[in-house]
């Protein structure tokens, strides 16, 4: 009965062969591509230097680099590519999550407005300049913009325990509609500098990434996700139906609450710094799923490293692409994202005629 | 008998004079039942008289209006749902997965009420006995969108017996399932009787609740028309009464009776 062993009881989270070399192989993806990035730019720092400069910070001793290479590294490249990293992991969490959360893999922090509604929040901050929380007081708002649409979105979209695909878009679209709205006229209150950073969060971006940043979304983005691994195995049952997952024993409104939450801090603080990356959250759990199964332990594991590799790219190719200019990550994203998901809608349209 | 039996032998589940409306409209009046360990009870009567409201009570999931449903003498809302999970498990009518998991890996999921608990040692033995119960085993490898309807219904039985809990609620286990599949599932609700286990099912055919049940209770637009043996239960005028079609009862010496419409 070879088929009894592989049932034991852990055999849904353990990380064996498939799942262990997606994991690791994009591990090291990641490494690669973050070292990659690290030399390549405006200012190109040649492999060997940027592992040197890595081993002077470790209190190697190493010969001493290009006049200026240390700050291009340390000031400007790695907090950003940090910054990448942190928020690649945080919507691709998120949007495993959500995904699970609805029961339906179209969920996506873009696609239903949570990130529109955490921008709003930001927009809000910027504009009127509060600053009731000092350094959080943006991702607070963000925080608080976020969490209203993914209520929103939650209570109006579910009915009987279950969410109709439809509904769940038209959701989207209509608080992306607010919320827009919204934005626009915050676009049109705020003063020069504002309106700048408001069209720059539509359109995502990396630039200009501090220290200070990555030291403010590391803390919550890594509570965030260790707490999302805690209840993965909760939502393998929550995907049974709430009725089936209350009669294992799972407390189906805790869960929700707290997948509610998690979702909007892990998109708020991304969204807070780098502005609106779209699609991360949606291609990246869908891949990770369609190579290692929906188990959700080892998928948050894929989903979180791809969704970082997938940012560092994009970011990388934001900034080389076009000699001398930076363009916003969020469109790059979209650019990889969209054509994803018209494949999507081919390929389900294919195997199940389309999504009811 | 499983351990789970062990630890609660005497776990009783009791509705006492439950009602509900759906706006307005009552849907169970004044209903009362006992579930006792090692009977098979089979609830049946005609499409909207209440039976998978009522299981639904019994299961937690709907609260009476009135009335009561208690566990061991604790209102059911009284529980945690952690230890509920683990004196009772469900069956309900959908069993559609949002996500493409193995059939395995559904099975399995029914071992996790008893994680980080004793019982976690069983979790192999008790699953290997429900797909064998189930005649799953050339499934385990597939995922569930590639089951057909009585496939995915069987997996489903599957990961309700692996979870082992004393009390068994199955709504209309056989819906999907073929002549054998139907009379396997009844086969297992009543060895699982046997062992001392309290066996709840809803069901719409009268032969298989003749054949199996030790005691079913018949309703009739939310109120229990009668509740007993089934043969003083199923009685041609009592059927004819409440199902409003006729039906003649054809005795067979040793066997249970038959229960056929009159065409």
């Amino acid at each position: 009965m070879s088929g009894v062993t592989a049932l034991s009881r852990t055999a849904r989270h353990r990380l064996t062969g498939r799942r262990l070399a997606l994991i690791g192989g994009l591990t090291i993806a990641l490494i690669v591509a973050i070292l990659v990035s690290l030399g390549v730019g405006q200012f190109p720092i040649a492999p060997h230097e940027v592992w040197n400069l890595i081993l002077a910070k470790f209190g190697v001793d190493v010969p001493p680099a290009a006049p200026g290479a240390e700050a291009a590294l340390w000031t400007v490249r790695l907090p950003r590519l940090l910054l990448g990293v942190l928020v690649g992991a945080a919507l691709a969490g998120s949007g495993l999550l959500l995904q699970a959360i609805f029961g339906n893999p179209l969920a996506d922090a873009g696609v239903i407005g949570i990130s529109s509604g955490a921008a709003l929040g930001a927009a809000l901050a910027i504009v009127t300049g509060i600053a009731t929380f000092g350094n959080w007081t943006v991702p607070a708002l963000a925080f608080v913009g976020g969490l209203i649409s993914v209520i929103a979105v939650y209570l109006v979209s579910r009915s009987g325990g279950k969410t109709e695909i439809v509904t769940l878009i038209l959701t989207g679209i209509a608080i992306n509609a607010i919320c827009a709205a919204g934005l626009g006229f915050l676009t049109f209150l705020g003063n020069t500098s504002s309106r700048e950073q408001i069209v720059f969060w539509q359109l995502g971006s990396l630039n200009g990434a501090l220290w200070k940043q990555v030291t403010t979304v590391f803390p919550i983005v890594l509570l965030g996700l260790i707490a999302a691994y805690v209840i993965a195995p909760k939502l393998d049952l929550f995907a049974l139906g709430e009725k089936s997952a209350r009669h294992l024993g799972v407390n189906v409104e805790a869960l929700r609450i707290t997948v509610i939450m998690l979702v909007a801090v892990l998109v708020s603080v991304a969204v807070a710094f780098t502005g609106i990356i779209g699609f991360v959250g949606l291609v990246m759990p869908h891949l990770m799923r369609m190579i290692i199964g929906p188990a959700h332990r080892p998928l948050l594991l894929a989903s979180v490293l791809g969704g970082a590799l997938l940012v560092v790219l994009a970011d990388l190719f934001a900034r080389t692409a076009i000699p001398n200019a930076d363009l916003p990550i969020g469109m790059v994203t979209s650019l990889v994202g969209g054509p994803f998901f018209f494949w999507l809608l081919i390929r389900t349209r294919k195997s199940q005629g389309g999504w009811a | 008998m499983t351990a789970a039996t062990q630890h609660h032998p005497h776990a009783n589940l009791v509705a006492e004079g439950v009602s509900l409306s759906f706006s307005g409209k009552p849907v169970l009046r004044d209903v009362s039942l006992a579930v006792v360990p090692g009977e098979l009870h089979a609830l049946i009567g005609p499409n909207g008289a209440g039976k998978s409201t009522l299981l639904a009570m019994l299961s937690g999931d709907r609260t009476p209006e009135s009335g009561t449903v208690a566990l061991a003498g604790k209102s059911l809302r009284e529980w945690r749902f952690k230890d509920l999970a683990r004196e009772r498990a469900v069956l309900t009518q959908d069993n559609t997965v949002s996500f493409p998991f193995t059939a395995a890996q559904i099975v399995e999921m029914g071992r996790a009420p008893w994680q980080r608990t004793p019982a976690e040692n069983e979790d192999d033995q008790a699953i290997a006995e429900a797909v064998a119960q189930t005649d799953v085993q050339h499934l385990l490898e597939r995922t569930i969108p590639h089951l057909s309807g009585g496939e995915r219904a069987r997996v489903a039985l599957a990961r309700v017996l692996a979870q082992r809990a004393p009390i068994l609620l199955l709504d209309e286990p056989t819906a999907a399932l073929d002549l054998r599949h139907q009379e396997d599932v009844l086969r297992i609700a009543r060895d699982r009787a046997r062992a001392g286990d309290a066996v709840v099912v809803v069901l719409h055919d009268l032969n298989l609740a003749a054949a199996y049940a030790d005691r079913i209770t018949l309703l009739a637009r939310g109120e229990i028309s009668a509740s007993g043996a089934p043969s003083d239960v199923l009685t041609a005028e009592r059927v004819h009464e409440v199902y409003g079609q006729e039906v003649e009862i054809i005795e067979r010496p040793g066997r249970p009776p038959l229960i056929v419409p009159l065409r």
